[in-house]
Formats: C-alpha cells, structure tokens, sequence
C-alpha cells in the first residue's frame, strides 16, 4: 500500500441475502425456498489518496451506497479487505481468514472517517450545536466547553453560527445538511464521505450544500462523495469513478470522462444528464 | 349548603393524607422507571434467556389484577417469611405492576427510534453500547413521556388501593372518619374531589410535555 493512501479497497464482495423469512406457501407446503441472494459488490478495488477528492457516479441500484457504507462498516462484507490509513475495517485476520472484531475496536476506527448522510440523519433532540459537541463529548470524551470551543467553529465554517441554538426541526434541509457536515468534521477524521448529500435537497437548497462541500475539498480533505450532480462533479473531482452492477468499469480524470468516455455505460450515463461527448456529436 | 359545608369541614382531615399518596405514587414511579426500562431491554435483547423471562414477567403482572398483587405481597409474603411493612408493600405492588405497563412504553418507543439516529451515532464512532445510551434511549424517552405521564396519574389513583393493605392513605382514611362520623355522603365526596384535584393539574402538564415533545420529534 503506497504511503499516502488513505483508503484501500480490495476486491470487496458484498451480497445481501433477501427475506430469510419463509413465504405463506412455502410454510404451508413445507417446501424450502431458495434463500434470494442479490449480489451487490462484485469485487471491487479502489485506493483513495490523502488529500484527494473521488467522485463516484453510477446509475441507480449499482451498489454506491453499499461501497461507501462497507468502508465504514455500516455493511458486512463477505470478500476482500477495506483499509483506513492501514487499519483493517471491521476485521481482524487470522490465518489469511477474516474474522469479525470487538465493536468497540471498529467504532474506534470509525472516528477516523466522517460520514454524511442522504437524510442528514441529525440528532432530533439536539440543538445544531448539540448536535455537533455530541460525539465530542460522548466519544471524544471532552469536556463540555472544550466540546463547545471545537464545535463552534466548525458550524461558522458551514455558514450556521447563528443557527446553533436551533432544534433541527427548526432547520431547512440545506441547514441540517450543513449541520450533519460540520458534525462529522468536527471529529477530525481523514476521511470524509458523501453519499448523495443533496439528493434529499429542494433544489434551491442543493447550491449552498455542494460550496460547503467545495470549501471543504479546497482545505485538502481526504474525500469520496457520491452524487447525481455532474456540473459538481466536473468541477469538484480530482477522480471520477464509474460503477455500473457492482463493479467499477471507468475511472480517470473528470475532463477524460466527460469529454472522452470509454465504457458504454459511461456514455449512457454522461448522454441521460445531457452530456454528449464530442466525439458522440 | 349543609352538604358543601360538611364536605369543605372533611376536607383537612383527608389532606393529612396526601403525603402518604405522594409517597406511595412517587416511589412507586421510580421503581417502576426503572425496572420497566430494564425489563424493556431484557425485551429486545439478544439472549433468548432475558427475552423470555423478560416477557413471562410482563404477562403475568399485566394478567392478573393489581389489588391481587397487592394483597399477595402484604398477606401471603409474610407466609414464607417476608414481612415488609404497609407503605413500602405499596411502593413495591405498585412499582412492579406499573414496571410491567412502562416496559412495553419504552420497548415500542426504543423500537420507533430512527434507524438513521443509530448510523448516524455509529458512524461518528459511537459503540453499540453508548449508541443505545446516548442516543436511543434519551430520544425515547421523548416519545415515552406522554405515557409515562398518563401512567403516573393512574397511579396516583391505583393508590387508594393501598387501603386493603393497611396503608392510611386518602381512601382508608376517609373510611376511618366515615366509621366515626358517618358523614358518607361529605366524607366520600370530599375525598373524590381530593384525587380529582390533585390529578386535574397532572393532565395539564402532561398536555404541555407531549405537545413539547412533538416539537422537537
Ligand atoms: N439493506 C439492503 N437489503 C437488501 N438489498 C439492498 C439493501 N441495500 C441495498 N440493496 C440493493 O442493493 C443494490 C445496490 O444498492 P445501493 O448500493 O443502494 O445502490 P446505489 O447507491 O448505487 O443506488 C440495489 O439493488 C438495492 O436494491
Ligand atoms: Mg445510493
């Protein structure tokens, strides 16, 4: 693994078993149906460097949710290896096997990647601010004026300084996206996640989210974010990274996709939003 | 206005007794708190063994009557050896009844809890445990507060229960008067509008927190 890799993906495999729970039908003729298996990372590889930013595009159902949601363990997996600046994610290895570790040794890898949610998902009965010192506080172990001094700061950099005594219900979506940022900032981590952070969005609230995101990027943090909007990723990413059906099929520089595709499903993405590349023209 | 006049007169013999109902109704409440929530997460654990005594415990105090709890504990315990006395015979009846009715308030309002709240605090690097702590269990009890409001008015008035079991509370006090006087009419009126009165305020309250915690779910 190269020194300034921040995230190591190897051949990841994920499947989702569906309904274990026996159908009417099957119960009462007593015959077993097949377990349905949908198998939705099929060997996936993909490094992410310090301080680079990795756009992931691929229609509906591909499995990017499910790869963002492997690197922090919200997933299982059945194949393959995740690292985070070198730490095994969620395993341990014994004799080339993998082996499920203590919890409270993947939540201590967990505060070194910032995760930020299609629904916010803030704390409802937290404050903006709340929200924020929460996990200073709970996982951190700071004090609460420490928590408050490291908290602060990182709701003015999302332009929300004036809001920190707000109930997210007293949020607009734009505002409690900007809140769930600050949140996962605030810890610090190497690494922060996006998985399709405006896609909840009215979208006169989608502009203020994505320059938050920009801002970010600019200070040189670590980033993989999914996303269906292709001006943010064109201008954003310093790698785009196609996946179609539980693979990766293109990755390059975002001038190189947009303008020159190589895979089908690239140009049938690219042509869906309304990009047609030159040599389609 | 005779009869105004004789219930006001009973009045102060029968407010010597809320302290009593307070006493039984707020200890009671606590044990109850706290044994529901534990029984709560016995519910939904993952040890077959909790879940099942967890639940034989919720069907049978919520199976049989709570005066027959009561009586079992003051008249029967003595029996083999457990003799407790009247005040805390009624904290203990009453807190373990009530403990089985708040369990399945908590269990349903953990279960209602956003499956969101919880990625959200794992993926900050919360353990499952502080997870549950932090942050499903405070938000719950969000949710549970109206109920659990309801429920302390309830008990409030399972408490002239306590009667039967010697307790001196508003009930077995007016009794005690009635056999003196047999003022029935003044003395049993007075001593439902006590109950009303102290419980009427409650209702209030109750409407305030639930409306309070609808704001910030
Ligand atoms: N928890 C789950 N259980 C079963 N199937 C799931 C689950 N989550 C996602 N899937 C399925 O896995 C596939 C990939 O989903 P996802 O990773 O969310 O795709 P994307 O984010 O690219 O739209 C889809 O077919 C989806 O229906
Ligand atoms: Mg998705």
């Amino acid at each position: 693994m190269a020194e300034n890799t921040v995230i190591s993906i190897q051949d990841v495999h994920k499947t989702y078993v569906l309904s274990s729970k026996p159908s009417f039908w099957a119960r009462i003729t007593g015959r077993t149906q097949a377990e349905k298996r949908l198998e939705v990372l099929k060997g996936v590889d993909l490094d992410i460097h310090r301080g680079e930013t990795v756009v992931i595009l691929g229609s509906s159902g591909s499995g990017k949710s499910t790869l963002l949601r492997c690197i922090n363990k919200l997933e299982t997996i059945e194949g393959g290896r995740i690292y985070v600046n070198g730490h095994l994610i969620g395993y341990e290895e014994k004799d080339g096997q993998l082996v499920a570790e203590k919890p409270s040794l993947t939540a201590k890898k967990r505060t070194d990647i910032g995760f930020v949610f299609q629904h916010f998902n803030l704390f409802l009965n937290k404050t903006a601010l709340g929200n924020v010192m929460a996990p200073l506080r709970d996982v951190k172990g700071l004090s609460a004026a420490d928590a408050r001094k490291k908290a602060l700061p990182n709701l003015e950099m999302v332009g929300l300084g004036d809001r920190a005594e707000n109930f997210p219900s007293r949020l607009s979506g734009g505002q409690k996206q900007r809140v769930a940022i600050a949140r996962a900032l605030a810890m610090e981590p190497s690494v922060m996640l996006f998985d399709e952070p405006t896609s909840a969005l009215d979208p006169e609230l989608v502009g203020e989210v994505l320059s938050v995101i920009k801002k970010i990027a600019q200070q040189g943090t670590t980033m993989a974010i999914v996303t269906h909007e292709m001006q943010f990723a064109r201008e954003i990413a310093d790698r785009i990274v196609i996946m179609d059906q539980g693979v990766i099929v293109e990755q390059g520089h975002p001038e190189a996709i947009f303008t020159n595709p190589q895979h089908p499903k690239t140009r049938a993405l690219l042509k869906r939003s309304g990009i047609v590349p030159p040599q389609d023209k | 206005m005779d009869f105004i006049n004789n219930t006001l007169a009973v009045f102060p013999a029968l407010i010597g007794a809320v302290p009593v109902v307070l006493q039984l109704a707020l200890g009671a409440m606590a044990l109850a708190l706290v044994l529901g929530l534990l029984v709560a997460l016995a519910r939904i654990s993952n040890f077959k063994i909790l879940r099942a005594i967890s639940t034989v415990y919720v069907e049978v105090l919520r199976g049989t009557p709570l005066l027959v709890q009561l009586v079992y504990i003051f008249f029967v315990l003595p029996s083999v050896g457990v003799e407790i006395e009247p005040i805390p015979a009624g904290i203990l009846g009453l807190g373990l009844n009530y403990a089985a009715y708040l369990s399945e308030v908590f269990r349903s309002a953990i279960l209602s809890v956003e499956h969101g709240q919880t990625e959200a605090a794992l993926s900050l690097g919360y353990t499952p445990n502080k997870t549950l702590w932090k942050v499903v269990i405070p938000q719950s009890f969000v949710v549970s507060m109206g109920p659990i409001g309801n429920y302390f008015i309830a008990m409030i008035k399972d408490t002239a229960l306590a009667s039967v079991i010697a307790v001196t509370e508003i009930l077995k006090t007016a009794n005690i008067l009635n056999s003196q006087t047999f003022q029935t009419t003044a003395i049993y009126t007075a001593a439902a509008l006590l109950y009303l009165i102290i419980s009427l305020p409650l209702s209030r309250i109750v409407i305030v927190l639930e409306r309070k915690a609808r704001a910030i779910g």
